[in-house]
């Protein structure tokens, strides 16, 4: 593998996740629990697709096959995303939609936090801008996660459910191959196994202060890296590709 | 030929003036979303910053750029987005600040986002109706992406925080 292709790939991973983030969260549009978590979840949506349009719009020129963001992100099957197992898992309640998007915020925070200083001057940039948003999407779920762990009984159980249900698809972020080892070496990307760190202390300090067990499963799942997901892609995909697939090249 | 009866500071002066579409009493030049105009013998480059990634504004804020130099006659024009410097808060200039007071909704405060504050206490604007100090935070996420919506618990009214970012 040369460093272009394995710079196409990194790109696909970071845009990949938060497009299909964004995507679950978009669901929600219109069956928020309340008018201000409805706008918020959409607000988030709408700050991850449009993380994952300048990244994949990069990635299109890295390819160099003349590739648009869009062409990436409605023309790929399956196979060929490259997103976190984590995002593609359905929303289920509020509980569990909170506790993946805090689980995932805490990951793009410390994630972009490195990669701001990425040698590579589009990811950089990109990186720092991201992190600000990230920021406030974190400060968000965090005060739910406080909410909804120490509040009623029912929320308490619900959230240690979702968060139990949850953890067999945290492993999968920190999972490096030759992508990974090419580019760090290149100083452009990033060592996960420092951001795997970061990301524990900081979720088990706040699962914590929530009043919620930190799971102490062991069993992960994987294959993100090489484009095998769980079942729950592909359904996910048929809804956001529908129309270009159903009318090639339409515009509107 | 344009550029013979356009110099760039006209065009500069003249992009200066396109209203940002969703808050129309401040000019993209205001918020700091324009950020250079170049010419050369094929036409007119103009360099853009998003305020947020995901921003839908931005593309109307392209269409409005492109019709408004069509009007002038200058119809060879390359937008380019630039991501860095990340645009923040800070470029609001103090003038665009008291428009947007004015307007209803409170401006961002002096710093840009305090990184280490991740559970700490929002952030509590003075009311633009009745200046207030009184104000809570209702939610941090508003009708745009770059707002944040509260409330005034003297006046009792609701009204917009332009987040720092
Ligand atoms: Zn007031």
């Amino acid at each position: 593998m040369d460093k272009q292709k394995a710079l196409f790939q990194y790109c696909l991973r970071l845009a990949d996740s938060s497009l299909i983030m964004g995507q679950r969260l978009s669901e929600w549009c219109g069956h928020g629990p309340v008018l201000e978590e409805d706008i918020a979840l959409t607000n988030i949506a709408l700050d991850l697709v449009g993380q994952a349009t300048a990244i994949l719009n990069y990635a299109g020129k890295v390819e160099g096959k003349g590739h648009t963001e869009d062409d990436l992100a409605f023309l790929r099957p399956e196979r060929e995303f490259r997103n976190v197992l984590l995002a593609e898992q359905p929303n289920g309640d509020y509980a569990f939609t909170i506790a993946r998007q805090f689980l995932f915020d805490v990951y793009q925070y410390y994630y972009y936090q490195s990669l701001q200083k990425s040698k590579d001057e589009t990811l950089s940039a990109l990186s720092e801008k991201s992190l600000k948003e990230v920021t406030y999407h974190l400060r968000h779920t965090s005060q739910w996660m406080l909410r909804l762990g120490d509040g009623t009984p029912e929320s308490h159980e619900r959230v240690q459910r979702a968060i139990n249900e949850l953890w067999m698809f945290t492993g999968d972020l920190f999972d490096m191959d030759e992508v990974d080892a090419l580019l760090l070496k290149e100083g452009v990307s990033i060592d996960l196994k420092e951001v795997k760190g970061k990301w524990e202390n900081h979720v088990a300090e706040l699962l914590e202060k929530a009043t919620l067990q930190l799971p102490v499963q062991t069993f992960m799942q994987a294959g993100s890296r090489a484009g095998k997901h769980t079942e729950h892609l592909g359904f996910l995909l048929a809804e956001m590709q529908y129309l270009q697939r159903t009318y090639p090249d339409v515009k509107w | 030929m344009y550029t013979e009866t356009h110099s760039r500071e006209m065009i500069l002066k003249i992009l200066s003036e396109i209203p940002d579409p969703e808050i129309p009493v401040i000019t993209i030049k205001d918020l700091g979303i324009l950020r250079n105009v170049e010419l050369n013998s094929e036409g007119c480059r103009v360099t853009i910053t998003p305020t947020y990634s995901g921003c839908p504004a931005m593309k109307a804020i392209e269409d409005q750029i492109r019709s408004t130099l069509q009007l002038h006659g200058i119809g060879n024009v390359e937008i380019k987005t630039l991501y860095a410097p990340v645009w923040t808060t800070d470029w609001i200039s103090d003038e665009a600040k008291e428009k947007l007071r004015k307007y209803g909704i409170a401006p961002p405060e002096k710093k840009s986002l305090d990184k280490g504050s991740l559970l700490g206490k929002a952030k509590h604007p003075a009311c633009p109706q009745c200046g207030s100090m009184n104000t809570e935070m209702i939610s941090q996420f508003g009708s745009t992406a770059c707002k944040a919506l509260y409330r005034c618990k003297d006046c009792k009214e609701p009204f917009d925080y332009f987040k720092c970012i």
